[in-house]
């Protein structure tokens, strides 16, 4: 079902015109929203987190994702977002359980969580690279560019340079440093409503530049188009580019992109437990259906869940413009 | 206010060929083929050198065409600006080699 007016960018009725059709594949990874509280506030946020945001996950539910880690062999990864996941009182909890379980844990890591106090309690966060090095945990940062107009642009004024120290300090423990097996891959989205460049390219990129000048390291670079809601739909509307970015998107759809989109391989669970099938589409309140009733972790049978329809609308083009996008990068 | 210059009349850039068509469809071939992907050039080179020449013909339109494309290509403002300034310099230098047939004539002016 489509939850808006907007014909032009009916993607359900673009997949038909174009025969494509994106069943679930597979339900390999949890992908959990523990918490929208975040130290930042940045201008594109999906999420539309800050400081100011008190949503969480109960500790039952965080049990709950963990004794569905443990039923489910299939799910292979636990991916920890938010808001700045660190900033839940269980978030530690919840890594040793999972890592326990012999889970490979992602984490969205924000970087500047580790130097800022929590907004709330005012504690420190600096221990989280040896935590994150002693589960073995993948880290998945943002920095929307090498430089620090563009990221402070983005993410708010020092961000970068905080970023770089965070940075500096996930290096010396051996993250992102080859033959350590310490993961450390990061993240770009344009500042702005365009395309992302080429991914290999900008990598090349992000490698030279941040070993030139900062003596810096990390594995992969993920590009990641801007998704047309919440905060960032605001600033589109209000700067009236809003119809030239949904056309950008329209006309850069790409099939084979479509053909990669996370949500055939993953689900979203937010902070109440609900599932959705991804993160965007949890922000959007577009929950997975479970005849009739939303889907839940507390009362939802998963391997059902392979055979449920995926549920698309207009944002949707964003994830299938160009290279396509995901929390993974590109998809095609 | 009515301009000769309108954003949105870019967009009606396509279709220029309502009329002798042919020949608009082997420019945007042209066009596509020459912009479109990494050459001997890289679409980010390509895309400064389009930044740098739509400021020394002052088209308005090419201006923010080419200012999203660099963007799109990956350039940073410090790339785009430098490539206007290479605009820039030419535009001068292009002006003060002149000067050199000015003072041939002048030589042959003065006595």
């Amino acid at each position: 079902m489509n939850t808006t007016s907007e014909t032009k960018y009916d993607f359900d009725a673009l997949l038909r015109a174009r025969g494509v059709e994106l069943p679930p594949v597979a339900i390999e990874t949890l992908q959990i929203n523990v918490t929208k509280l975040c130290n930042q506030a940045c201008r594109h946020c999906h999420v539309d987190s800050s400081p100011a945001r008190t949503e969480k996950m109960s500790r039952e539910g965080i049990d709950r994702c963990i004794e569905l880690l443990a039923k489910h062999p299939g799910l292979k990864n636990i991916d920890i977002t938010g808001g700045a996941p660190e900033l839940h009182p269980d978030f530690d909890y919840l890594v040793e359980r999972a890592v326990a379980l012999g889970k490979h844990v992602m984490v969205r890591h924000n970087l500047t969580v580790q130097l800022d106090p929590h907004p709330q309690t005012g504690e420190s966060k600096e221990y989280l690279p040896e935590f994150f090095a002693r589960h073995r945990c993948e880290v998945i940062s943002s920095l929307p560019y090498y430089q620090e107009y563009f990221t402070d642009a983005q993410r708010g004024n020092g961000v970068f340079q905080k970023s770089i120290e965070a940075m500096r300090r996930l290096n010396s423990l051996g993250y992102g440093v080859e033959g350590t097996g310490l993961i450390f891959n990061l993240v770009y989205n344009p500042v702005g409503p365009y395309l992302p460049a080429s991914q290999a390219s900008l990598e090349a990129d992000y490698k030279r530049e941040l070993k030139q000048k900062f003596g810096l390291t990390f594995n992969n670079l993920y590009t990641i188009t801007n998704m047309p809601i919440n905060r960032f739909k605001l600033h589109l509307e209000k700067s009236e580019q809003y119809t030239s970015y949904m056309d950008k998107l329209l006309a850069a759809f790409n099939p084979t992109a479509a053909s990669g989109v996370m949500c055939r391989s993953l689900i979203s669970v937010d902070h109440d437990g609900a599932i959705y099938d991804c993160d965007f589409n949890q922000m959007l309140g577009m929950h997975v259906d479970d005849h009739g009733h939303p889907a839940t972790i507390f009362d939802t049978d998963l391997d059902q869940l392979l055979q449920r329809r995926i549920r698309f609308d207009s944002h949707c083009l964003g994830c299938t413009a160009g290279a396509g996008s995901s929390c993974g990068g590109t998809t095609s | 206010m009515s301009s000769y210059y309108e954003p949105k009349d870019l967009e009606k850039f396509g279709g220029i060929g309502k009329h002798a068509k042919p020949l608009a469809d082997e420019f945007f071939k042209y066009y596509g083929m020459v912009t479109g992907a990494d050459g001997a050039l890289t679409k980010r080179e390509k895309a400064l050198i389009a930044l740098a020449i739509s400021h020394s013909e002052k088209c308005p339109y090419c201006i923010d065409a080419y200012t999203t494309a660099c963007l799109e290509a990956g350039a940073n403002p410090d790339q785009m600006m430098e490539a206007v300034h290479v605009a820039a310099v030419m535009k001068a230098g292009i002006t003060l080699v002149h000067s050199v047939q000015m003072q041939n004539h002048l030589q042959k002016m003065v006595l």
